[in-house]
């Protein structure tokens, strides 16, 4: 039987306020454990929430973002569990009117395709405290610093038919809350948490399957995992007669499996009831074009600038504009350099790699976007030829000069295009040569051209990487050919 | 709305409240009375009525994003029957 896949997304953001969303305790990471836990984190008796004005401006800016119904109307809601990180017994929530109502995010998929994924709706809430399940005389330790932290919970529809697409989605998602600078998004730190919600039906069939809800889903690659291993244990649990049970399973990385949490409880009755200690958030329309009037470029606009404005291919546009940072380094290189192919390339090719081995993040690059622009600039300016470029990269890189142009100058890597100094080169290789040369000439003409590879390089070399390689190729040619 | 003992068992299990069963079978009359009010309200014509998520008639004031809270862990913990470095301890929870 041919078996389709069908997956949502619960997105839980943190958002990035400097306070906690109903108290003023910091919400800076890595404290001291329970420093940073007020009274009003702790729910202590006799204390009020006070709703954070910022995190209310960042949840609308994401829902405008996503193009989404803003709520005019939002109201709190406590959904009542008992556990240790939770001091208060309930996690005050948004659970009948939530701040952003159905919207919309384009995903693209690998192929250069898109998709438009749609959000059911996305609701602010309290995160809770950490437990700590390290041996304390067997006991547990709890740390409520994280308690009280701003969470955007963001959820789509089943609208995703692969891994493929969930992990689209998720970059899409993080790529926006990212632009907008509302979360740091970082998912090893838990920044951005991920709950996979997955079933399989016979292809065809309209009703959905029965779901299992996969929990600690905390990096991108992980999401395609966990649903690979979950569609398998799911179809294979059908064919072998069984059924899907409802429940929630946590993903295992170090075993690439998922596994049931939790049977023995009865299902979860959280007995939500909108929160007396806080009365209904209202937003004009007044707010909410002062809000609308700051989003910066998103990247769904920016991509498509890079691809209808810049010329870049939609596999260019889509990698640069992922991320801000890199956006807007693309950016400030092209307006140096004024070539947007080759600032695309440089980017992606040999800055994204220095990065990658040593780790670094595009905001820490060692080459300003200045000082790339420039570089390119001297490449298509014929100043210096490809090889030569590299070089440069490499001394500004390691902060070997302020500029391209003094390190091209220090190094003396300025591009030989003096015809008479390239022929004079081409005669002393020739000259030095007689076998090669008695080689080309003997072989079969269509071979020929591989051979003034030897020849070029030769060139190269004794110009010490500094004549320009066209201008080479072109003479060399002329003057073996007229040896024949 | 006439209640079973079940469910006053669920309700307590739920709000961790250790009743007994004498008091359980108390609490099945007192809260079947309550909800016989509730069927009453939910008897009447509330069609076009915004559900009222507050009685109060206002609506909520935003603070400012601003830390204003000093750690205070010692003071907080001095009512907390075990801590070790820094921690809250708790009866051991098993996921």
């Amino acid at each position: 039987m041919q078996w389709e896949t069908v997956i949502g997304l619960e997105v839980h953001v943190q958002l990035a306020t400097r306070s906690k969303i109903f108290s003023g305790a910091s919400t800076a990471f890595g404290a001291e454990p329970n420093t940073q836990a007020c009274a009003v984190d702790l729910g202590l008796p006799g204390v009020l929430p006070v709703l954070n004005e910022q995190a209310v401006a960042m949840a609308v800016q994401f829902g405008l973002a996503v193009h989404a119904d803003i709520a005019e109307v939002s109201v709190f809601d406590r959904k009542n569990y008992f556990y240790p990180d939770l001091p208060k017994g309930y996690q005050t929530s948004q659970m009948y009117h939530p701040i952003v109502g159905p919207g919309d995010v384009e995903i693209t998929l690998e192929d250069g395709s898109s998709k438009r994924i749609r959000i059911h709706h996305a609701h602010l809430e309290e995160d809770a405290g950490k437990s700590l399940h390290e041996d304390f005389h067997g006991m547990t330790g709890i740390d409520l610093n994280r308690a009280g932290t701003p969470l955007l919970e963001i959820v789509s529809e089943p609208d995703m038919r692969n891994a493929k697409e969930a992990a689209a989605y998720l970059k899409a998602i993080h790529s926006i809350v990212t632009y907008l600078g509302i979360s740091d998004g970082n998912m090893a730190e838990g920044s951005m948490r991920c709950d996979v919600n997955v079933s399989v039906r016979p292809k065809g069939q309209e009703a959905f399957g029965t779901r299992a809800e996969i929990k600690n889903v905390n990096s991108f690659r992980f999401v395609e995992r966990a649903i690979a291993f979950e569609v398998e244990r799911q179809i294979e649990l059908i064919e072998d007669g069984g059924s899907v049970v409802q429940e929630t399973r946590l993903f295992d990385p170090d075993r690439d499996e998922t596994r049931s949490m939790r049977t023995k409880e009865e299902a979860n009755d959280y007995r939500y009831f909108p929160c007396p200690d806080l009365l209904p958030v209202v937003l004009d329309q007044a707010y909410l074009d002062h809000l609308r009037g700051q989003l910066p470029e998103l990247p769904a606009d920016k991509r498509e600038r890079f691809q209808n404005e810049l010329g870049l291919s939609a596999y260019d546009a889509n990698v640069i504009s992922a991320s801000r940072d890199m956006a807007e380094f693309f950016e400030a290189v092209h307006s140096e350099c004024g070539d947007a192919k080759q600032a695309a390339n440089w980017v992606q090719g040999e800055l994204s790699g220095a990065l990658n081995r040593e780790s670094l993040s595009i905001a820490n690059s060692p080459i300003s976007a200045r000082q790339l622009g420039e570089l390119i600039s001297r490449v298509l300016d014929n100043t210096i030829n490809g090889k030569a470029a590299k070089e440069v990269f490499q001394a500004l890189w390691n902060g070997q000069g302020e500029s391209a142009d003094e390190v091209i100058e220090a190094k003396g890597l300025k591009q030989v295009t003096d015809t008479g100094a390239i022929e004079a080169m081409i005669n002393q290789v020739i000259a030095d040569s007689p076998a090669q040369v008695a080689q080309y000439r003997d072989s079969e003409p269509e071979k020929r051209g591989k051979m003034i590879g030897y020849f070029v390089g030769q060139v190269m070399k004794a110009s010490r990487g500094t004549a320009n390689p066209q201008q080479v190729n072109g003479l060399l040619k002329e003057k073996l050919d007229a040896l024949l | 709305m006439a209640l079973e003992e079940s469910h006053v068992r669920r309700a307590a299990h739920l709000a961790r409240l250790a009743v007994s069963d004498d008091q359980a079978s108390g609490f099945v009359d007192d809260l079947s009375r309550i909800l016989d009010m509730v069927d009453q309200l939910q008897s009447l014509d509330t069609e076009g009525v915004m559900p009222l998520a507050h009685p109060l008639d206002a609506t909520q004031r935003l603070r400012a994003d601003e830390v204003t809270e000093t750690n205070q862990r010692e003071t907080f913990q001095r009512c907390a029957p075990a801590v070790e470095n820094g921690l809250y301890l708790v009866p051991r929870v098993v996921e």
